[in-house]
């Protein structure tokens, strides 16, 4: 994993200090709301709904055991014993105090962590697949590059006042987990003829208007990744919108100016970018490569794995659902759901977060992964370590064998947190988790993905849900509108609405109704929900949903 | 159906603690709906929000919420103002710890 350089470490120290002297201002008055906001902004401080949340950044998603437990010591010392994980592979903790956040900010510091540009109309924390560096369908581990970003893009002169946020997503597998065509830039990892590079896509993005990216170069060589991406940045920081905050994206400046003439102004400003990259970006690169060498991890027998897995029918249904291939035989990539039935979608207390630390520490080289689905990844356990791991995990409530069904849902925080929400999103996706659980119905449904956002902005991810729910307010009233037939993967889609919304209380069974019709109409129990829809199309869903006295006039 | 007359109440965040608070008669900074002062005049509202936006060494982002005459004081009207009075629903932290609900 990568170690912070003296560089990394003087630049974020730094910042540590300017932000404790603007804090100090702040709260003796020498600066007022207006003009500090911008400051606790760029250090990834909001004001939300009830108190302050500050957004630290996990930068592609990897945490070693060592940094996990220092944010539990932030989570027990400052904040109320828990944090959030995010669809942006961020931590957010919900109740810091404004005098305090200096000194987490120091706290992560220690562990080679920041909350630098985690908001404001800048270059955000580069996510990528939680699976990188141990998939078994990888190309290459794309954590290096990301890494290389992270650095090229904070505190980049040119890119500090963007017409809007800008969201980098980097996969190294075709299997895509890192949904990158909902970015302003998303990169998959290519090799064409031994040759490694991209495929980079630019102007997807969810929110109010979601689009997919499109491709503008079908092959990047990988030595040309910072002087493009810069090229595409600074193309967009002219041509970007700034007159309408709404149409300010990427997403738009493409969609207004159409993908060629994007493309054109691209490639003009990449003859000069090229030029002006020395081949240091290449030199940095190596290095970072070098920090990334996958870990030496033993051969090891997996049969003791077999023989337990047929005794224990708890281990075969984890085993089942939550390990996936790894790229070296005898091992496996957990998932560690932080969606066990009834709690909050990607929250994890102290406990946990320092139960999980030991147990990458014991079982997988240390290493820690956090998913834009809001769960925990231990990407290296050998399957011979599976069963003693399984019972640790189920000693701290972490052994939920529910990861891709209905209860893994993605939710925002909604209402009962955000200052942006419409809507609450946490109590309906405890609803549905505990409902699906209740009738016997989750594993019988099988895979499926089901997303909520409490708001347009779609923190939630609800477009590319196989079925997305949004929380809206329909004139001072909740109401929940249902999109079905998004795809987050390599066959990525945005949902089509339903039609009307329904009330709170009249969502769960909504969903339920969408449900019992899949079941009905899959051709095998194998046919999942989402291959049934492409196989049906909408109709016989909608028909269900809004059936003749199923659901009250909303 | 004829329409309520909405009262307002002046309300914002504490600068510290980042928590919900209302301003009370007395131009004070209280922690619960029920005690902040209900003002029904619309004018005099408006002159109390510039009065509250003077303190912004204690508040942030001050704002008039609409509110009705309830039993023990001011209740909420949008369910946006009751997620704020109250806390949130998931766990009981914030004002529910506090018993400022």
């Amino acid at each position: 994993m990568y170690d912070y350089t003296d560089f990394d470490e003087a630049f974020v120290r730094a910042r540590v200090e300017q932000f404790r002297g603007q804090v100090a201002r702040r709260l003796d008055g020498g600066l007022s709301e207006e003009e500090f906001r911008p400051f606790r902004l760029m250090n990834g401080l909001y004001l939300q709904l009830h108190a302050y949340m500050l957004r630290v950044a996990i930068p592609y998603g990897t945490l070693s055991g060592h940094q996990m437990r220092a944010l539990a010591d932030i989570a027990e010392r400052w904040d109320k014993g828990y944090g959030h994980f995010t669809t942006r592979q961020n931590i957010q903790f919900n109740w810091p105090k404004l005098a305090d956040v200096p000194e987490i900010l120091s706290a992560l510091a220690d562990v080679g962590m920041h909350a630098i540009q985690t908001s404001g109309n800048c270059i955000r924390n580069v996510t990528a697949d939680q699976f990188a560096g141990a998939a078994a369908d990888e190309i290459e581990d794309p954590r290096p590059v990301a890494e290389l970003i992270r650095q090229w893009s904070s505190d980049h002169p040119e890119f500090q006042f963007l017409p809007r946020k800008f969201k980098i997503a980097i996969t190294g597998s075709p299997n895509d987990r890192a949904v990158t065509r909902a970015h302003d830039i998303g990169l998959r990892m290519l090799r064409v003829g031994g040759l490694p590079g991209f495929e980079v896509i630019v102007g997807g993005g969810l929110g109010r208007t979601p689009m997919l990216g499109q491709v503008i170069r079908p092959f990047l060589p990988k030595a040309d990744l910072l002087p493009y991406l810069e090229a595409i940045v600074a193309a967009y920081n002219l041509a970007g919108r700034r007159d309408n905050k709404y149409k300010a994206r990427l997403k738009i400046t493409v969609f207004e100016g159409g993908l060629e003439a994007f493309r054109d102004a691209v490639e003009a400003e990449f003859a000069r970018t090229r030029a002006a990259f020395s081949g240091v970006d290449q030199v940095l690169l190596a290095e970072i490569e070098a920090a990334f060498a996958p870990p030496a991890l033993p051969l090891r027998d997996a049969s003791p794995y077999h023989s337990a897995r047929t005794a224990d029918a708890a281990l075969r249904a984890f085993a089942a659902q939550n390990v996936a291939p790894h790229r070296l035989p005898g091992y496996g990539i957990v998932t560690v759901s932080l969606k066990a039935h009834g709690e909050t979608p990607g929250d994890a207390t102290a406990a946990q977060m320092r139960a999980l630390a030991d147990l990458a520490d014991a079982y997988s080289a240390g290493e820690l992964r956090i998913s834009h689905e809001q769960n925990v990844i231990l990407p290296h356990v050998a399957l011979a370590d599976l069963p003693a791991l399984h019972r640790r995990l189920q000693a701290v409530g972490l052994a939920s064998a529910n990861a891709g069904l209905i209860s893994d849902i993605i939710a925002c925080p909604g209402m009962d947190y955000c200052a942006l929400a419409t809507a609450r999103s946490i109590p309906v996706a405890q609803e549905i988790a505990t409902h699906f659980k209740a009738l016997g119905l989750e594993e019988e449904i099988g895979a499926i993905k089901l997303k909520i956002s409490g708001c347009i902005n779609a923190c939630g991810h609800h477009h590319v849900g196989h079925i997305g729910i949004l929380g809206l307010d329909r004139a001072g009233v909740e109401n929940y509108q249902i999109t079905l037939g998004g795809d987050a993967s390599e066959r990525a889609a945005i949902g089509d609405k339903t039609g009307p919304g329904f009330a709170y209380d009249e969502i769960v069974p909504a969903i339920e109704r969408i449900l019992r019709a899949y079941l009905a109409l899959r051709l095998r129990r194998e046919e999942s929900f989402i291959e049934t829809f492409r196989r049906l199309g909408p109709a016989p869903f909608k028909a269900a949903l809004y059936r003749e006295g199923a659901r009250r006039a909303a | 159906m004829t329409r309520e007359v909405v009262a307002k109440v002046v309300t914002g965040n504490d600068l510290r603690l980042g928590d919900v608070v209302y301003r009370a008669a007395n131009g004070a900074w209280v922690r619960a709906l029920s005690a902040a002062e209900l003002i029904e005049d619309v004018a005099i509202a408006d002159l109390k929000l510039l009065e509250a936006m003077a303190q912004q060494g204690d508040v942030v982002g001050v704002y008039l919420a609409d509110a009705r005459r309830g039993p023990a004081g001011p209740e909420p009207v949008h369910f946006r103002e009751a997620f704020r009075a109250r806390g949130p629903s998931n766990y009981r932290h914030g004002k529910q710890e506090t018993r400022h609900v």
